[in-house]
């Protein structure tokens, strides 16, 4: 497959950094979405008005619609994690929609974005545990009966690192599995826009895998913060 | 396609892999061969895998499709709600088949092993 034509990378080019863009695109497409999203949010939230309109109006929208359904999911306890929760869901929803315009690559097309992503959510979920139950965190990993803990213990760190693993691989096999898709159709019959109806699908499964992956996030902070059995 | 026809169709496409290893002109021709057949191999696992992966996806999905069409026939209103967890669970279930198709992606790019095996049976790699 021949090397794709990215407008990042030529604008990087033509400043000089031209062998840092072509080892590294998806960091430089995620400072890209890094920086959109930075820009949109003071836009939006620059004059906070007590009747919204335009841009203030959807973020609203955005932001009680995850807030509503984190409440749901972690209850009045997850509060403090929303800033996370919200900024890793609409990240991945950037960096997956992004891929979608010709020209542009999405950053969790490569392995490294969705591996940080995760070992972040690992990192928060323990760091968690730890603070609010301390050392009795580890009856989470142990189980209910107490002589089944060398085999439930292992069970069970096996599992919290699994998780890394999952959560990596769900996002990254999803995103890449569809640029593979959409190049190999654009190879075979592009000149009959035979893409176009896989975007469509492209857009529906991005949205899909950045909102597992946060709610796979809330659903983890919130088994740590919980009583253990 | 008749009997003939496909025993003819089988019998060429064999007959031309076969020939394959001709191509790898400036290599000892037993070692081309089992090149070809690393790469055949390599090539059939991950076709198979993919399939096996793709088939038993196809059935967890549907199982789950039709629980939440069975749910939302019964209770029209709780919709919604059937809805949005009917899509949690396919993006679990559909997780396993991209493990499956990024190892088959592995095999067929990425394959680890391929520098030191292809040392070892003498490709240049």
């Amino acid at each position: 497959m021949e090397h794709p034509f990215l407008f990042l990378s030529k604008l990087f080019e033509l400043i000089g950094l031209g062998s840092f863009v072509h080892h590294y695109p998806h960091v430089v497409y995620s400072w890209f979405i890094m920086l959109f999203l930075i820009v949109v949010g003071k836009l939006s939230a620059g004059a906070v008005k007590m009747i919204p309109s335009g841009g203030q109006n959807f973020f609203e929208m955005v932001i009680s619609g995850i807030e509503g359904f984190q409440l749901s999911i972690m209850g009045e306890e997850g509060r403090p994690f929303f800033p996370l929760i919200a900024t890793l869901g609409l990240y991945i929803l950037c960096c997956n929609w992004i891929g979608l315009i010709p020209g542009m690559l999405s950053p969790t097309a490569n392995i490294n974005t969705p591996l940080s992503c995760a070992l972040v959510v690992f990192v928060v979920t323990h760091a968690v545990g730890l603070k609010e139950h301390g050392a009795k965190y580890i009856k989470h990993f142990t189980g209910p009966i107490w002589w089944m803990v060398p085999l439930m213990l292992p069970i069970e760190l096996i599992g919290h690192f699994s998780r890394v693993l999952s959560l990596t691989f769900r996002l990254f096999g999803n995103i890449m599995g569809e640029d593979l898709v959409l190049a190999i159709l654009l190879f075979l019959a592009g000149k009959f826009l035979a893409p176009v109806p896989m975007m469509f699908l492209a857009i529906f499964t991005s949205f899909v895998q950045a909102f597992i992956f946060s709610l796979l996030t809330m659903m983890y902070i919130a088994g740590s913060l919980e009583e253990s059995h | 396609m008749s009997k003939k026809t496909f025993r003819l169709t089988m019998l060429s496409t064999f007959f031309v892999l076969g020939m394959a290893p001709l191509a790898f002109a400036q290599v000892d021709p037993t070692v081309a061969a089992s090149g070809m057949k690393l790469f055949a191999a390599v090539v059939t696992a991950a076709g198979f895998g993919i399939g096996i992966a793709a088939f038993g996806t196809g059935i967890g999905q549907g199982i789950a499709i039709k629980g939440a069409v069975e749910g939302t026939a019964r209770n029209p209103e709780a919709s919604g709600k059937i809805t949005v967890t009917m899509l949690i669970g396919l993006a679990m279930v559909e997780s396993l088949c991209i493990y499956a198709l990024v190892v088959a992606l592995i095999l067929l790019y990425a394959y680890p092993m391929a520098a030191p095996v292809a040392k070892m049976i003498g490709l240049p790699l």
